[in-house]
Protein backbone atom coordinates (compact mmCIF):
# COMPACT_ATOMS: atom_id res chain seq x y z
CA UNK A 1 0.00 0.00 0.00
CA UNK A 2 1.18 3.59 -0.69
CA UNK A 3 2.73 5.10 2.44
CA UNK A 4 1.98 8.92 0.87
CA UNK A 5 -1.09 10.24 0.96
CA UNK A 6 -2.29 13.80 -0.03
CA UNK A 7 -5.13 15.56 1.78
CA UNK A 8 -6.67 18.07 -0.40
CA UNK A 9 -8.49 19.68 -3.10
CA UNK A 10 -8.33 19.02 -6.83
CA UNK A 11 -9.02 22.15 -7.32
CA UNK A 12 -6.73 23.87 -5.21
CA UNK A 13 -3.65 25.05 -6.77
CA UNK A 14 -1.37 24.56 -3.49
CA UNK A 15 -2.60 20.89 -3.93
CA UNK A 16 -2.03 20.86 -7.40
CA UNK A 17 1.41 21.38 -7.15
CA UNK A 18 1.59 18.45 -4.92
CA UNK A 19 0.38 15.93 -6.89
CA UNK A 20 2.32 17.69 -10.37
CA UNK A 21 5.28 16.82 -8.29
CA UNK A 22 4.11 13.39 -6.89
CA UNK A 23 3.04 12.53 -11.13
CA UNK A 24 6.18 13.80 -11.99
CA UNK A 25 8.23 11.17 -10.06
CA UNK A 26 5.85 8.32 -11.07
CA UNK A 27 4.60 8.05 -7.55
CA UNK A 28 1.62 5.91 -5.77
CA UNK A 29 -0.06 8.10 -3.71
CA UNK A 30 -3.68 8.29 -1.92
CA UNK A 31 -5.65 10.98 -2.40
CA UNK A 32 -7.75 11.99 0.31
CA UNK A 33 -10.74 14.41 -0.63
CA UNK A 34 -11.13 17.43 1.90
CA UNK A 35 -14.31 18.73 1.75
CA UNK A 36 -13.50 22.46 1.81
CA UNK A 37 -17.73 23.43 1.21
CA UNK A 38 -18.25 21.82 4.58
CA UNK A 39 -15.33 23.28 6.42
CA UNK A 40 -13.43 20.17 6.79
CA UNK A 41 -10.13 21.84 6.61
CA UNK A 42 -11.02 24.45 10.04
CA UNK A 43 -12.02 20.99 11.86
CA UNK A 44 -9.63 19.33 14.64
CA UNK A 45 -9.02 16.20 12.72
CA UNK A 46 -7.67 18.25 9.67
CA UNK A 47 -5.77 20.62 11.84
CA UNK A 48 -4.26 18.02 13.38
CA UNK A 49 -2.61 18.01 10.21
CA UNK A 50 -2.41 21.40 9.15
CA UNK A 51 -3.02 23.76 12.20
CA UNK A 52 -3.02 26.91 9.58
CA UNK A 53 -6.24 24.87 8.19
CA UNK A 54 -5.01 25.01 4.78
CA UNK A 55 -4.98 22.07 2.00
CA UNK A 56 -2.61 20.18 1.20
CA UNK A 57 -1.44 18.32 4.03
CA UNK A 58 0.81 15.29 3.15
CA UNK A 59 2.09 12.34 4.69
CA UNK A 60 5.13 9.71 3.78
CA UNK A 61 4.86 6.57 6.54
CA UNK A 62 5.03 8.54 9.40
CA UNK A 63 6.62 11.69 8.07
CA UNK A 64 3.30 14.69 8.39
CA UNK A 65 4.56 17.92 6.20
CA UNK A 66 2.51 20.71 5.33
CA UNK A 67 3.17 24.14 3.15
CA UNK A 68 3.08 22.92 -0.33
CA UNK A 69 6.47 24.02 -1.39
CA UNK A 70 8.23 22.67 1.58
CA UNK A 71 6.45 19.31 0.53
CA UNK A 72 7.34 19.20 -3.47
CA UNK A 73 10.74 19.93 -1.96
CA UNK A 74 10.53 17.11 0.19
CA UNK A 75 9.84 14.76 -2.57
CA UNK A 76 12.20 15.77 -4.76
CA UNK A 77 14.92 15.32 -2.55
CA UNK A 78 13.56 12.24 -0.88
CA UNK A 79 12.82 10.74 -4.34
CA UNK A 80 15.84 12.17 -6.49
CA UNK A 81 16.62 8.81 -8.22
CA UNK A 82 13.00 8.10 -9.44
CA UNK A 83 11.19 10.20 -12.66
CA UNK A 84 11.50 13.15 -13.54
CA UNK A 85 14.02 14.95 -11.87
CA UNK A 86 13.11 18.37 -10.42
CA UNK A 87 16.53 19.41 -8.98
CA UNK A 88 19.20 21.11 -10.83
CA UNK A 89 20.93 18.87 -13.64
CA UNK A 90 24.29 18.79 -11.00
CA UNK A 91 22.03 18.79 -7.36
CA UNK A 92 24.93 18.68 -5.27
CA UNK A 93 26.34 21.87 -6.97
CA UNK A 94 25.58 24.56 -4.14
CA UNK A 95 25.52 27.47 -6.41
CA UNK A 96 23.52 25.94 -8.70
CA UNK A 97 21.07 24.92 -6.23
CA UNK A 98 20.79 28.55 -4.73
CA UNK A 99 19.84 29.45 -8.33
CA UNK A 100 16.46 27.40 -8.13
CA UNK A 101 15.80 28.35 -4.99
CA UNK A 102 15.95 32.21 -6.33
CA UNK A 103 13.23 31.24 -8.64
CA UNK A 104 10.94 29.47 -6.06
CA UNK A 105 11.44 32.30 -3.43
CA UNK A 106 10.49 34.58 -6.80
CA UNK A 107 7.51 32.23 -7.38
CA UNK A 108 6.44 32.48 -3.95
CA UNK A 109 6.65 36.51 -3.21
CA UNK A 110 6.91 38.09 -6.47
CA UNK A 111 4.86 36.15 -8.67
CA UNK A 112 2.25 34.06 -6.89
CA UNK A 113 1.12 37.28 -4.51
CA UNK A 114 -0.16 38.89 -7.40
CA UNK A 115 -1.42 35.91 -9.62
CA UNK A 116 -3.47 34.63 -6.66
CA UNK A 117 -5.26 37.85 -6.54
CA UNK A 118 -6.12 37.79 -10.63
CA UNK A 119 -7.20 34.14 -9.90
CA UNK A 120 -9.83 35.16 -7.05
CA UNK A 121 -11.37 38.19 -9.02
CA UNK A 122 -11.62 36.88 -12.22
CA UNK A 123 -12.28 32.80 -11.51
CA UNK A 124 -13.33 32.32 -7.44
CA UNK A 125 -15.31 35.24 -6.85
CA UNK A 126 -17.12 34.05 -10.10
CA UNK A 127 -17.86 30.77 -8.60
CA UNK A 128 -19.37 32.78 -5.53
CA UNK A 129 -21.64 34.66 -7.24
CA UNK A 130 -20.08 37.63 -6.81
CA UNK A 131 -18.60 40.24 -9.07
CA UNK A 132 -14.90 40.93 -10.67
CA UNK A 133 -13.53 44.42 -9.17
CA UNK A 134 -12.27 45.47 -12.51
CA UNK A 135 -9.66 48.05 -10.53
CA UNK A 136 -8.35 45.20 -8.80
CA UNK A 137 -7.71 43.67 -11.98
CA UNK A 138 -6.16 46.55 -13.61
CA UNK A 139 -3.50 47.08 -10.52
CA UNK A 140 -2.55 43.32 -10.62
CA UNK A 141 -2.13 43.28 -13.83
CA UNK A 142 0.01 45.96 -13.72
CA UNK A 143 1.99 44.46 -10.74
CA UNK A 144 2.02 41.03 -13.09
CA UNK A 145 3.78 43.02 -16.06
CA UNK A 146 6.35 43.88 -14.49
CA UNK A 147 7.18 40.32 -13.43
CA UNK A 148 6.60 38.98 -16.41
CA UNK A 149 9.17 41.54 -18.37
CA UNK A 150 11.78 39.77 -15.41
CA UNK A 151 10.97 36.22 -16.99
CA UNK A 152 10.89 37.02 -20.96
CA UNK A 153 14.70 38.00 -20.21
CA UNK A 154 15.42 35.41 -17.88
CA UNK A 155 14.01 32.96 -20.51
CA UNK A 156 16.07 34.52 -23.18
CA UNK A 157 18.78 33.04 -21.81
CA UNK A 158 17.33 30.03 -20.47
CA UNK A 159 15.14 27.58 -21.21
CA UNK A 160 13.73 27.21 -17.52
CA UNK A 161 13.68 29.61 -14.81
CA UNK A 162 16.25 27.82 -13.38
CA UNK A 163 18.42 27.00 -16.58
CA UNK A 164 18.33 24.53 -19.21
CA UNK A 165 16.45 22.21 -17.09
CA UNK A 166 12.67 22.00 -15.72
CA UNK A 167 12.73 22.06 -12.07
CA UNK A 168 10.73 23.03 -9.31
CA UNK A 169 10.67 26.47 -10.01
CA UNK A 170 8.69 25.88 -12.78
CA UNK A 171 6.73 23.37 -11.29
CA UNK A 172 5.55 25.84 -8.57
CA UNK A 173 3.99 28.12 -11.14
CA UNK A 174 1.80 25.65 -13.15
CA UNK A 175 -1.26 25.75 -11.45
CA UNK A 176 -2.05 29.15 -11.05
CA UNK A 177 -0.72 29.83 -15.16
CA UNK A 178 -3.28 27.44 -15.94
CA UNK A 179 -5.88 29.23 -13.90
CA UNK A 180 -4.60 32.51 -15.69
CA UNK A 181 -4.84 30.76 -18.93
CA UNK A 182 -8.45 30.93 -18.63
CA UNK A 183 -9.20 34.65 -18.38
CA UNK A 184 -8.60 37.78 -20.24
CA UNK A 185 -4.85 37.97 -18.00
CA UNK A 186 -3.72 35.12 -20.56
CA UNK A 187 -3.08 37.77 -22.72
CA UNK A 188 0.04 38.94 -20.67
CA UNK A 189 1.85 35.55 -21.05
CA UNK A 190 0.72 35.33 -24.62
CA UNK A 191 2.16 38.33 -25.93
CA UNK A 192 5.31 37.76 -24.57
CA UNK A 193 7.21 35.30 -26.87
CA UNK A 194 9.54 33.77 -24.75
CA UNK A 195 7.11 33.33 -21.72
CA UNK A 196 3.99 31.82 -23.99
CA UNK A 197 6.66 29.40 -25.12
CA UNK A 198 7.77 28.29 -21.83
CA UNK A 199 3.93 28.50 -20.41
CA UNK A 200 3.13 26.39 -23.13
CA UNK A 201 5.86 23.71 -22.78
CA UNK A 202 5.36 23.36 -18.95
CA UNK A 203 1.00 23.34 -19.50
CA UNK A 204 1.65 20.17 -22.16
CA UNK A 205 4.30 18.34 -19.67
CA UNK A 206 2.17 14.61 -19.37
CA UNK A 207 2.16 15.35 -15.38
CA UNK A 208 0.54 18.48 -15.93
CA UNK A 209 -1.87 17.27 -18.54
CA UNK A 210 -3.05 14.61 -15.34
CA UNK A 211 -3.91 16.79 -13.21
CA UNK A 212 -5.10 20.25 -14.89
CA UNK A 213 -8.59 20.50 -15.43
CA UNK B 1 3.92 46.69 -1.61
CA UNK B 2 5.75 46.37 1.97
CA UNK B 3 8.89 45.60 0.53
CA UNK B 4 8.65 48.33 -2.52
CA UNK B 5 8.49 51.16 0.10
CA UNK B 6 10.47 49.75 2.74
CA UNK B 7 12.79 49.61 0.22
CA UNK B 8 11.98 52.98 -1.47
CA UNK B 9 12.88 56.09 1.06
CA UNK B 10 15.74 54.83 3.40
CA UNK B 11 18.52 56.87 3.95
CA UNK B 12 21.60 55.92 3.27
CA UNK B 13 23.35 54.34 6.95
CA UNK B 14 24.74 57.08 8.70
CA UNK B 15 28.34 55.85 8.96
CA UNK B 16 30.94 57.64 10.13
CA UNK B 17 33.34 57.37 6.61
CA UNK B 18 36.83 58.18 6.07
CA UNK B 19 36.20 57.79 2.38
CA UNK B 20 33.57 60.55 0.73
CA UNK B 21 31.12 57.71 -0.19
CA UNK B 22 30.15 54.36 0.26
CA UNK B 23 27.24 55.28 -2.47
CA UNK B 24 26.62 52.19 -4.96
CA UNK B 25 27.33 53.60 -8.40
CA UNK B 26 29.80 52.19 -11.16
CA UNK B 27 33.04 54.93 -10.60
CA UNK B 28 32.84 53.45 -6.91
CA UNK B 29 34.56 50.03 -8.60
CA UNK B 30 37.81 51.06 -8.27
CA UNK B 31 37.50 52.46 -5.03
CA UNK B 32 38.15 50.67 -1.98
CA UNK B 33 34.87 49.18 0.11
CA UNK B 34 34.65 49.58 3.80
CA UNK B 35 35.05 45.89 5.35
CA UNK B 36 32.92 44.63 8.11
CA UNK B 37 34.64 41.85 9.89
CA UNK B 38 32.15 39.69 12.25
CA UNK B 39 34.11 40.58 15.34
CA UNK B 40 32.56 43.67 16.24
CA UNK B 41 35.59 46.16 15.94
CA UNK B 42 35.40 49.87 17.59
CA UNK B 43 38.40 50.86 15.83
CA UNK B 44 37.41 52.10 12.19
CA UNK B 45 36.99 49.84 9.68
CA UNK B 46 39.90 48.34 7.73
CA UNK B 47 40.30 48.75 3.89
CA UNK B 48 40.27 45.02 2.44
CA UNK B 49 38.88 43.24 -0.40
CA UNK B 50 36.06 40.38 1.17
CA UNK B 51 34.80 38.06 -1.34
CA UNK B 52 31.24 38.12 -0.23
CA UNK B 53 29.55 41.40 -0.74
CA UNK B 54 25.93 42.18 0.52
CA UNK B 55 24.18 45.15 -0.93
CA UNK B 56 21.73 46.78 0.81
CA UNK B 57 20.86 48.43 4.32
CA UNK B 58 20.93 47.61 7.59
CA UNK B 59 17.31 49.12 8.38
CA UNK B 60 15.82 47.21 5.87
CA UNK B 61 14.31 43.89 6.75
CA UNK B 62 15.52 41.56 3.99
CA UNK B 63 19.18 43.24 4.27
CA UNK B 64 19.49 42.32 8.35
CA UNK B 65 18.40 38.47 7.52
CA UNK B 66 20.88 38.38 5.27
CA UNK B 67 23.43 39.41 7.60
CA UNK B 68 21.84 37.85 10.26
CA UNK B 69 23.19 34.42 8.59
CA UNK B 70 26.54 35.99 7.76
CA UNK B 71 27.22 36.95 11.33
CA UNK B 72 26.21 33.58 12.66
CA UNK B 73 28.87 31.55 10.22
CA UNK B 74 31.46 34.47 11.25
CA UNK B 75 31.86 35.17 7.57
CA UNK B 76 33.52 38.23 6.32
CA UNK B 77 31.64 40.83 4.31
CA UNK B 78 31.89 43.56 3.06
CA UNK B 79 28.18 45.84 3.15
CA UNK B 80 27.97 48.09 -0.05
CA UNK B 81 25.13 50.90 0.89
CA UNK B 82 22.46 51.41 -1.71
CA UNK B 83 21.00 54.71 -2.61
CA UNK B 84 17.45 53.93 -2.03
CA UNK B 85 16.36 57.43 -1.51
CA UNK B 86 17.66 58.43 -5.09
CA UNK B 87 15.89 55.09 -6.35
CA UNK B 88 19.83 53.07 -7.02
CA UNK B 89 17.73 50.16 -6.38
CA UNK B 90 15.64 50.64 -9.31
CA UNK B 91 18.37 51.15 -12.14
CA UNK B 92 21.52 49.78 -13.33
CA UNK B 93 23.73 48.64 -12.23
CA UNK B 94 21.82 47.27 -9.12
CA UNK B 95 19.41 46.26 -11.03
CA UNK B 96 21.93 43.66 -13.06
CA UNK B 97 22.13 42.16 -9.56
CA UNK B 98 18.55 41.92 -8.82
CA UNK B 99 16.31 42.30 -11.91
CA UNK B 100 13.20 42.81 -9.04
CA UNK B 101 15.07 46.04 -7.99
CA UNK B 102 14.95 44.91 -4.35
CA UNK B 103 17.48 44.66 -1.76
CA UNK B 104 19.43 42.94 -0.41
CA UNK B 105 21.68 41.15 -3.61
CA UNK B 106 24.45 39.38 -2.49
CA UNK B 107 27.89 38.22 -4.43
CA UNK B 108 30.19 35.49 -3.61
CA UNK B 109 33.32 35.35 -6.15
CA UNK B 110 31.29 35.59 -9.42
CA UNK B 111 27.81 34.55 -8.43
CA UNK B 112 24.94 36.72 -7.73
CA UNK B 113 22.05 36.04 -5.65
CA UNK B 114 19.08 37.66 -4.62
CA UNK B 115 15.97 36.91 -2.74
CA UNK B 116 17.22 36.88 1.30
CA UNK B 117 15.86 33.74 2.12
CA UNK B 118 17.35 32.36 -0.99
CA UNK B 119 20.51 34.14 0.23
CA UNK B 120 20.45 32.88 3.74
CA UNK B 121 20.03 29.40 2.51
CA UNK B 122 22.70 29.58 0.06
CA UNK B 123 24.86 30.75 3.33
CA UNK B 124 24.04 27.57 5.56
CA UNK B 125 24.58 24.74 3.09
CA UNK B 126 28.40 26.91 1.47
CA UNK B 127 29.14 27.78 4.94
CA UNK B 128 27.77 24.52 6.53
CA UNK B 129 30.79 23.63 8.58
CA UNK B 130 31.38 27.36 9.62
CA UNK B 131 30.03 28.90 12.72
CA UNK B 132 27.05 28.15 13.91
CA UNK B 133 24.71 25.57 12.38
CA UNK B 134 21.89 26.74 10.35
CA UNK B 135 19.98 24.06 9.77
CA UNK B 136 19.46 20.95 12.20
CA UNK B 137 21.59 18.01 11.35
CA UNK B 138 20.29 14.69 10.65
CA UNK B 139 17.99 12.87 8.18
CA UNK B 140 15.47 13.80 5.56
CA UNK B 141 12.69 13.97 8.30
CA UNK B 142 13.88 16.81 9.87
CA UNK B 143 15.59 18.31 6.83
CA UNK B 144 11.61 18.25 5.87
CA UNK B 145 10.36 19.47 8.69
CA UNK B 146 12.84 22.49 8.54
CA UNK B 147 11.28 23.25 4.96
CA UNK B 148 7.95 23.27 6.56
CA UNK B 149 8.70 26.08 8.80
CA UNK B 150 10.55 28.19 6.49
CA UNK B 151 7.53 28.52 4.66
CA UNK B 152 5.21 29.28 7.37
CA UNK B 153 7.44 31.94 8.47
CA UNK B 154 7.76 33.37 4.58
CA UNK B 155 4.15 32.54 3.87
CA UNK B 156 2.09 32.69 6.97
CA UNK B 157 4.18 35.07 9.73
CA UNK B 158 6.19 37.41 7.41
CA UNK B 159 2.49 38.97 4.80
CA UNK B 160 1.33 39.81 7.97
CA UNK B 161 3.78 40.89 10.17
CA UNK B 162 5.70 43.11 7.47
CA UNK B 163 2.79 44.89 6.84
CA UNK B 164 2.43 45.67 10.60
CA UNK B 165 5.83 47.19 11.02
CA UNK B 166 4.83 49.29 8.35
CA UNK B 167 2.23 50.85 9.46
CA UNK B 168 3.72 51.12 12.74
CA UNK B 169 7.25 52.35 12.07
CA UNK B 170 7.84 52.61 8.28
CA UNK B 171 4.65 54.89 7.31
CA UNK B 172 5.97 57.35 10.15
CA UNK B 173 9.34 57.46 8.26
CA UNK B 174 8.25 58.58 4.95
CA UNK B 175 5.59 61.11 6.44
CA UNK B 176 2.37 58.84 6.45
CA UNK B 177 0.47 58.13 9.24
CA UNK B 178 -0.43 54.35 10.63
CA UNK B 179 -3.98 53.06 10.08
CA UNK B 180 -5.47 52.01 13.02
CA UNK B 181 -8.58 49.67 11.74
CA UNK B 182 -5.49 48.16 9.42
CA UNK B 183 -3.49 47.32 12.38
CA UNK B 184 -6.14 45.85 14.71
CA UNK B 185 -6.95 43.72 11.62
CA UNK B 186 -3.55 42.61 11.01
CA UNK B 187 -3.19 41.99 14.52
CA UNK B 188 -6.46 39.95 14.75
CA UNK B 189 -4.75 37.59 11.85
CA UNK B 190 -1.26 37.59 13.84
CA UNK B 191 -2.64 36.49 17.31
CA UNK B 192 -3.90 33.08 14.99
CA UNK B 193 -0.67 32.85 13.87
CA UNK B 194 1.23 32.96 17.32
CA UNK B 195 -1.59 30.56 18.70
CA UNK B 196 0.17 28.19 16.41
CA UNK B 197 3.63 28.84 17.29
CA UNK B 198 2.31 28.62 21.32
CA UNK B 199 1.35 25.28 20.31
CA UNK B 200 4.64 24.02 18.00
CA UNK B 201 7.10 25.69 20.97
CA UNK B 202 5.23 23.77 23.93
CA UNK B 203 6.77 21.11 21.73
CA UNK B 204 9.80 22.21 20.15
CA UNK B 205 12.70 24.02 21.58
CA UNK B 206 12.89 25.92 18.65
CA UNK B 207 10.43 25.86 15.32
CA UNK B 208 11.72 23.13 13.23
CA UNK B 209 13.75 20.89 15.78
CA UNK B 210 15.44 21.39 18.93
CA UNK B 211 17.55 23.38 17.72
CA UNK B 212 18.27 27.03 16.28
CA UNK B 213 17.90 27.18 11.96
CA UNK B 214 17.17 29.52 9.48
CA UNK B 215 13.27 28.87 10.37
CA UNK B 216 14.07 31.01 13.21
CA UNK B 217 15.95 33.30 12.23
CA UNK B 218 14.55 34.29 9.65
CA UNK B 219 11.90 36.28 11.72
CA UNK B 220 13.96 38.04 14.04
CA UNK B 221 14.18 41.44 11.20
CA UNK B 222 10.32 42.11 11.41
CA UNK B 223 10.08 40.51 15.40
CA UNK B 224 12.92 43.03 16.41
CA UNK B 225 10.77 46.11 14.81
CA UNK B 226 7.74 44.78 16.50
CA UNK B 227 9.29 44.35 20.09
CA UNK B 228 9.61 48.07 19.33
CA UNK B 229 5.88 48.87 19.09
CA UNK B 230 2.43 48.05 21.36
CA UNK B 231 2.25 44.72 19.33
CA UNK B 232 4.88 43.26 21.60
CA UNK B 233 1.67 42.48 23.57
CA UNK B 234 1.26 39.68 21.10
CA UNK B 235 4.25 37.84 21.48
CA UNK B 236 5.06 38.57 25.40
CA UNK B 237 1.50 37.51 26.34
CA UNK B 238 2.09 33.67 25.29
CA UNK B 239 4.86 32.16 27.24
CA UNK B 240 6.45 29.92 24.87
CA UNK B 241 6.82 32.66 22.23
CA UNK B 242 8.18 35.11 24.75
CA UNK B 243 10.27 32.51 25.88
CA UNK B 244 11.49 31.59 21.62
CA UNK B 245 11.46 35.34 20.88
CA UNK B 246 13.82 36.62 23.90
CA UNK B 247 16.40 33.58 23.05
CA UNK B 248 16.58 34.09 20.02
CA UNK B 249 17.06 38.27 19.98
CA UNK B 250 20.08 37.22 23.08
CA UNK B 251 22.10 35.76 20.07
CA UNK B 252 25.32 37.32 19.46
CA UNK B 253 24.95 37.23 15.95
CA UNK B 254 21.81 38.89 16.13
CA UNK B 255 23.18 42.24 18.75
CA UNK B 256 25.83 42.75 16.07
CA UNK B 257 22.99 43.07 13.07
CA UNK B 258 21.56 45.50 15.73
CA UNK B 259 24.52 47.61 16.10
CA UNK B 260 24.98 48.04 12.35
CA UNK B 261 21.53 50.46 12.55
CA UNK B 262 23.46 52.27 15.04
CA UNK B 263 26.53 53.12 13.34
Amino acid sequence: MAGIKVFGHPASAPTMRVLLTLHEKNLDFEFVHVDLMGGEHKKEAFLARNPFGQVPAFEDGDLKLFESRAITQYIAHRYEGQGTNLLPADSKNIAHYAIMAIGMQVEAHQFEPVAAKLVSEQVFKLKKGLTTDQAVVAEEEAKLDKVLDVYEARLKEFKYLAGDTFTLTDLHHIPTVKYLLGTPTKKLFTERPRVNEWVAEITKRPASQKILQ
Amino acid sequence: MITILQSQLLPPPPIKLRHSSLLFSPSQHSRPNLKFTSKSSPSPPTITMASIKVHGVPMSTATMRVLAALYEKDLEFELIPVDMRAGAHKQEPFLSLNPFGQIPALQDGDLTLFESRAITEYIADEYSEKGEKLMCPGCNKVKALTKVWLNVEGQQFDPIASKIAFERIFKGMFGMTTDPAAVQELEGKLVRVLDIYEARLSKSEFLACDCFTLADLHHLPVIHYLMGTDSKALFESRPKVCEWVKKITARPAWAKVVDLQKQ
